[in-house]
């Protein structure tokens, strides 16, 4: 007997990081007896190991439980993981929109961050009904009364009745089933109506293929259905459904309300977009679910193999890994420095980090990947409009009539006392000054537009310096404006090493590119001979640094009849040399190419 | 018995008065512990006894030796020669620290057949001594040196340490010539390098110290290459000099690949294939020998004929005359040129290396980057 669409709620957790989402995700699967605490690795909705070590989630998850409520009735509740990272910005909003209501996390020592903030007006635009959690009151630094004043000030809600509880020490659990029981409200789509069902993520399995993630919002899914993908009109015979419980398991039917998976034979997780409606191919809805948009990457990188001949390899992995990540692109490049590679594309730099790490992890792929760019709007000379992604591929200055970059809007909470720091710094990265708002006495949002290249540089690093980690970040793409940019060259022993290039604003040239060598002079090991490193403006040089020459490299002692110890000695140096690649005669490690951005 | 392969002993000798700052060889200042280690010594040694290899070479190393006192001293000999059959023109070394050096001790070794020294001085001046925290001074080094030679000791070798922090080229050069004048046969001269572990490293970590540059080191080394060898001896080592017919044939051994047999704590053996080492704690070599339950060695490895190619190529690269070619033609069948001929052009371009009709070796140039030439044989 299902449980009737009255009893289910749909609802997610917004939490900024570290302020507990997956803790009391696990206690909420611990007291309705959906996971045993044996069952549980630690954090059990955060899959991808780099999730955990990170302490983020990057895919959406969801997660199916039975609560019996103090009226006596079982209730079905769906928990839906909301990404917690502004990369992920859309895939938020999908979650959210699969939900009627969501827990608004906040740490009782922290307060309210940019993040959650920027969820939680996602959460209202999306009509959810908000539950303030105040989690962490057993610690000593716990100010909750503070943090409820932020609450109603900051995002308007009423927080008098928000609870308070310790994830960790397990308080307050049953109160927020409760409140989820009583406060959010059920589905209320009918079963009648034709199907229309929400894809929030999707997964690919290498037997079932790419595995559709919804929420039913109308109607009903069930396998020997045949089913229509709204944005594309493909087709495809849904062979099984189910729910989350919180592994897999299938079910007859999926039910108006309910949340659940889809397997239909789908080849890629390409016709499984996020965002997306599955209808009834027979008996198809008239309209689409709102707010679908494919994913746009903005951040664009090379990515090389150390090792020419892991081309295959690479290209293998990359296909893997889009198999289950619909919004990273790629596409074969050539550079003269780095030879075969791929152009990628990444909604923002963590997403770009984290392909980067899978790809070198899982995959064991030695890698070089070149500095980020955004995509440039160039208008040539000669009328035509141009995107450029790469700045290998910049026209020659003399060619270009002018050239647009896109801009977000960024907005930092931060403490007042850094507000100064913190305005320079904005300043310096060609921030344009909106807003500055108080929250309460000690902490304001400050509202900029920015170039997105200066956020993708080294922005969030430095703004984490100046407030010692106090400061936090959302941005959102705004448009393309017009800039005065130039493209500078680095050439080493002579020789342009095009993976080297970047694009930056011709006032800042001089110094970033002064940067640039200096640092590179600091990871290009000393060779045999002496090396230029130089950095150049068209023909122009602007900045120069030399290598000297290795002096010696040599093991003097013997250890006596230790070989082994010899052996590995150099083993670990050609280690290092085996992650550098031959340009000419010169050699340079993979990560002088990453340490072009990363600069304080 | 002829056609039986001979084969070289390592004996090791784990325990120092005390550690030397830049130290981070297998000893410990627990004297305590030294009977209990001896017993368990000779139990590994007479296991042995069996061995029908004669042995070319012996060379007893440590930590210091002479720590020992003139009994064990005996003790230990006496058990080498129950237990193989020592060839009659062996090279037998012992090494020694200037301050545990007695005549008594001098004359067990003499009395022994122990033929050849090998005297840690590491600095001529006194300051630099206890830089590296060295428990002697020069007088009591040239003190155990002349004993030594009194006594009938002809065949010395003394180490030499440069690069130390405070040391200048002209008090290296200074140090270098004092010592030529006592016209040791053989002399080893290391680049002094810092491991992570010993005080030095710790040191130089917290700014305490400063190495001379690289560019003062490496003339102190073709300054020590130019000098010994203008009085006559031979650099056929990267650190290593001596008269002619006076060169270390055990260290040889390693360098040549050639089989040998390690006894003690931490020591290593090379037979057949297998590379393997001995507990380097000493009550874990001490358990490992008498537990049967216990892991015996710390480390066992299973050549393949790559890596004994590879070995050949940069231990024998260590020898200044380089590896031969034919040496290498009839150990593995295979021409050198058709194994590494990428390998050997590539580094005769950039001038590391040399090609003869006989031999490759490390040229003067190649002297200063030799692990840039070893690692071109690793894979």
């Amino acid at each position: 007997m299902p449980i009737p669409q009255e009893r289910i709620r749909n609802f997610c957790i917004i939490a900024h990081i570290d302020h507990g989402k997956s803790t009391l995700a696990d206690r909420l699967l611990e007291y309705t007896g959906t996971i045993s605490q044996r069952e549980m690795k630690e954090q059990i909705l955060d899959r991808m190991d780099i999730e955990r070590e990170r302490g983020i989630t990057i895919k959406a998850q969801a997660v199916r439980m039975i609560y019996k409520a103090e009226d006596g009735l079982e209730y079905l509740l769906n928990l839906i993981d909301t990404p917690g990272h502004v990369d992920f910005n859309y895939e938020v909003s999908r979650s959210l929109a699969a939900c009627e209501g969501a827990l608004l996390v906040v740490d009782a020592t922290q307060g309210i961050e940019a993040q959650t903030l920027a969820n939680t007006y996602l959460a209202l635009e999306h009509n959810l009904e908000i539950i303030p959690v105040i989690n962490k009151i057993d610690l000593p630094s716990a100010h909750p009364e503070e943090v409820k004043k932020e609450i109603e000030e900051v995002i308007g809600l009423p927080a008098d009745d928000a609870l308070l509880i310790s994830a960790k020490e397990g308080i307050g659990i049953k109160e927020v089933l409760e409140a989820v029981v009583k406060r959010i409200p059920s589905p209320k789509g009918s079963e009648e109506e034709p199907l229309r069902a929400l894809i929030f993520d999707s997964l690919y399995d290498s037997y079932k293929g790419a595995i559709a993630f919804v929420r039913v919002m109308e109607g009903n899914i069930k396998p020997g259905q045949t089913i229509k993908m709204m944005s594309t009109g493909k087709t495809f015979l849904v062979t099984e459904v189910g729910i989350f419980s919180p592994d897999m398991a299938s079910t007859d039917c999926l039910r108006a309300g309910e949340v659940g998976y889809v397997v239909a034979g789908i080849k890629n997780v390409k016709d499984t977009r996020v965002g997306d409606t599955i209808t009834d191919a027979e008996r198809p809805a008239q309209n689409p679910l709102p707010g679908y948009k494919k994913a746009v990457p903005m951040v664009f990188a090379g990515m090389y193999p150390a090792d020419g001949e892991d081309y295959e390899k690479l290209k293998e992995a990359l296909e893997k890994l889009q198999l289950n990540d619909a919004a990273l692109y790629f596409e074969p490049e050539t550079s003269a420095a780095l030879g075969f590679g791929f152009r990628c594309g990444f909604l923002g730099l963590l997403h770009m980090e984290i392909i980067q790490e899978r790809l070198e992890r899982e995959y064991g792929i030695n890698m070089i990947t070149t500095a980020p760019s955004v995509v440039y709007k160039i208008k040539r000379t000669d009328g035509e409009e141009i995107m450029v992604d790469n700045p290998t591929n910049f026209p020659d200055p003399s060619k270009i009539e002018y050239i647009e970059e896109p801009y977000v809007e960024a907005q930092i909470m931060l403490p007042t006392e850094y507000v100064g720091p913190v305005m320079e710094l904005c300043q310096d990265k060609r921030g344009i000054f909106k807003d500055m708002q108080y929250i309460n006495e000690k902490r304001v949002i400050l509202r900029y537009h920015m170039p997105l290249l200066e956020i993708i540089y080294d922005f969030f690093d430095q703004l984490k310096s100046r407030t010692r980690g106090y400061a936090s970040l959302d941005y959102e793409f705004i448009g393309y404006f017009k800039s005065d940019l130039c493209k500078v060259d680095i050439l080493v022993n002579g020789e342009v090493v095009d993976a080297l290039s970047f694009i930056v604003h011709k006032d800042k040239a001089y110094y970033r590119a002064r940067q640039i060598v200096e640092k590179l002079k600091e990871v290009i090991p000393r060779q045999l001979f002496e090396i230029p490193i130089q950095a150049a403006i068209g023909g122009r040089i602007i900045a120069r640094e030399n290598i000297k020459a290795l002096r010696k490299n040599v093991l003097a002692k013997c250890y006596g009849g230790d070989v082994t110890r010899k052996k590995k000695l150099l083993e670990k140096q050609k280690e290092g040399k085996k992650r550098m690649k031959q340009f000419g005669k010169v050699e340079i490690p993979q990560e002088a190419f990453m340490s072009v951005l990363k600069m304080e | 018995m002829s056609d039986i392969k001979d084969l070289s002993i390592y004996i090791h000798i784990p325990f120092c008065l005390k550690k030397c700052f830049y130290c981070d060889f297998n000893s410990y200042p627990y004297l305590d512990m030294v009977d209990d280690y001896l017993d368990a010594l000779f139990f590994e040694i007479r296991r042995y006894k069996d061995l029908k290899r004669p042995i070319k070479t012996l060379y007893i190393g440590g930590g210091t030796p002479t720590v020992l006192n003139e009994k064990r001293l005996y003790q230990l000999i006496d058990t080498l020669y129950k237990n193989f059959k020592i060839i009659k023109d062996a090279e037998f070394t012992v090494e020694a620290n200037p301050e545990t050096m007695t005549k008594e001790k001098i004359k067990v070794l003499k009395r022994t057949g122990v033929n050849r020294l090998s005297l840690g001085l590491q600095t001529y001046d006194d300051e630099l001594l206890k830089v590296l925290g060295r428990i002697h001074n020069v007088k009591k080094f040239e003190q155990a040196f002349f004993e030594a030679k009194e006594l009938g000791f002809e065949n010395i070798n003394v180490d030499l340490i440069f690069g130390i922090p405070g040391q200048t080229k002209e008090k290296f050069e200074n140090e270098l010539k004092k010592l030529i004048k006592l016209e040791p046969t053989h002399i080893s001269c290391y680049s002094l390098s810092l491991e992570e572990g010993t005080v030095l490293y710790e040191e130089k970590k917290r700014g305490a110290i400063k190495l001379p540059d690289e560019d003062e080191e490496r003339c102190m080394y073709h300054t020590a290459k130019k000098l010994l060898e203008k009085e006559g001896y031979v650099h056929y080592e990267i650190s290593n000099f001596a008269k002619p017919g006076k060169e270390c044939r055990h260290n040889i051994t390693y360098w040549k690949c050639e089989e040998y047999l390690g006894f003690g704590a931490g020591a290593h053996s090379f037979i057949g294939n297998l590379r393997f080492s001995n507990k380097r704690g000493i009550r874990e070599y001490i358990e490992s020998l008498y537990n049967r339950d216990s892991i015996r060695y710390d480390e066992i490895h299973i050549l393949n004929i790559e890596e004994k190619m590879s070995e050949f190529m940069f231990m024998g690269l260590r020898m200044l005359k380089g590896v031969s070619k034919d040496e290498f033609k009839s150990r593995f069948n295979r021409d050198i040129k058709e194994i590494f001929s990428i390998q050997i052009e590539q580094l005769k371009e950039q001038g590391l290396i040399f090609e003869d009709d006989q031999s490759i070796g490390l040229t003067t140039k190649g002297l200063d980057f030799a692990n840039l030439v070893f690692m071109e044989f690793i894979k």
